[in-house]
């Protein structure tokens, strides 16, 4: 029974993930407005982001270059 | 039970599509020409080699590829060069405001609903394909900086040659 339950679950989730989508690239009209960055300042962020990096001494991992757009 | 899983994997893989590459096909599409207002498919252009370009106004690198693809196609449209730009824009409005800024000379087309990126799978903005005379997929551009214009020129160039 415990078994049965289980794969229903499985079957379920399965399921609900075909809602799970991502945005495509010539969606993102309103992902690359400038009120939708999260600096209004492009280079102050890219600037924050130069050394918020160094200090962790780490690179990467932060938001797509120029926000939303991903073009480069 | 074990059909409702499979199914619901199925359902789950379904979702997902194959992205084009060099080689293929070009898939064919009839979409409308910005400045006639006629429908226009890709299968016109059979004969001619063909930069197709998939852009949006509110695409950064876009300000900088149009007024070259346009100096290019100038150059070369005797030679039987085309330039086929889709415009992914959801309101056509802001097309139109950005090529008032960037005017171009070659066929702009019109997807508001993104149903051609679909089939092309694009993996970035913006993207370009240069398809032979044959209709096949020669080169994938993704993304645009202004030294990329050598080569692309090359490669529309070496295409041109071939039969």
């Amino acid at each position: 029974m415990l078994n049965t339950h289980k794969i229903f679950l499985i079957a379920l989730v399965s399921l609900l993930l075909g809602a799970c989508s991502t945005v495509k690239p010539w969606e993102r009209a309103h992902l690359a407005k400038p009120n939708m960055q999260g600096s209004p300042i492009a280079q102050k962020a890219a600037l924050d982001r130069h050394i918020y990096f160094s200090k962790e001494g780490a690179s990467g991992g932060g938001e797509a270059a120029g926000g939303g757009c991903g073009c480069n | 039970m074990i059909r409702v899983v499979i199914a619901a994997v199925l359902f789950c893989l379904s979702t997902s599509v194959l992205a084009l590459s060099v080689g293929d096909t070009a898939p064919n599409f009839k979409l409308k020409n910005l400045a006639t207002g006629k429908m226009e498919s890709l299968k016109k252009y059979r004969g001619k080699v063909v930069y197709l370009d998939f852009w949006a106004s509110w695409c950064g690198p876009c300000r900088q590829s149009l007024p070259l693809l346009n100096e290019l196609r100038t150059e070369l449209k005797r030679k039987g060069f085309e330039v086929i730009a889709v415009n992914l824009d959801e309101d056509t409005d802001d097309a139109k405001t950005f090529l008032e800024q960037f005017p171009v000379v070659y066929p702009v087309l019109l997807d508001p609903k993104g149903n051609v990126p679909q089939k092309y799978e694009l993996p970035g903005m913006p993207t370009s394909f240069l398809i032979d005379k044959r209709g096949r997929i020669q080169k994938i551009h993704v993304g645009f900086k202004p030294k990329d214009m050598k080569g692309i020129r090359k490669e529309v160039i070496s295409f041109l040659r071939k039969k």
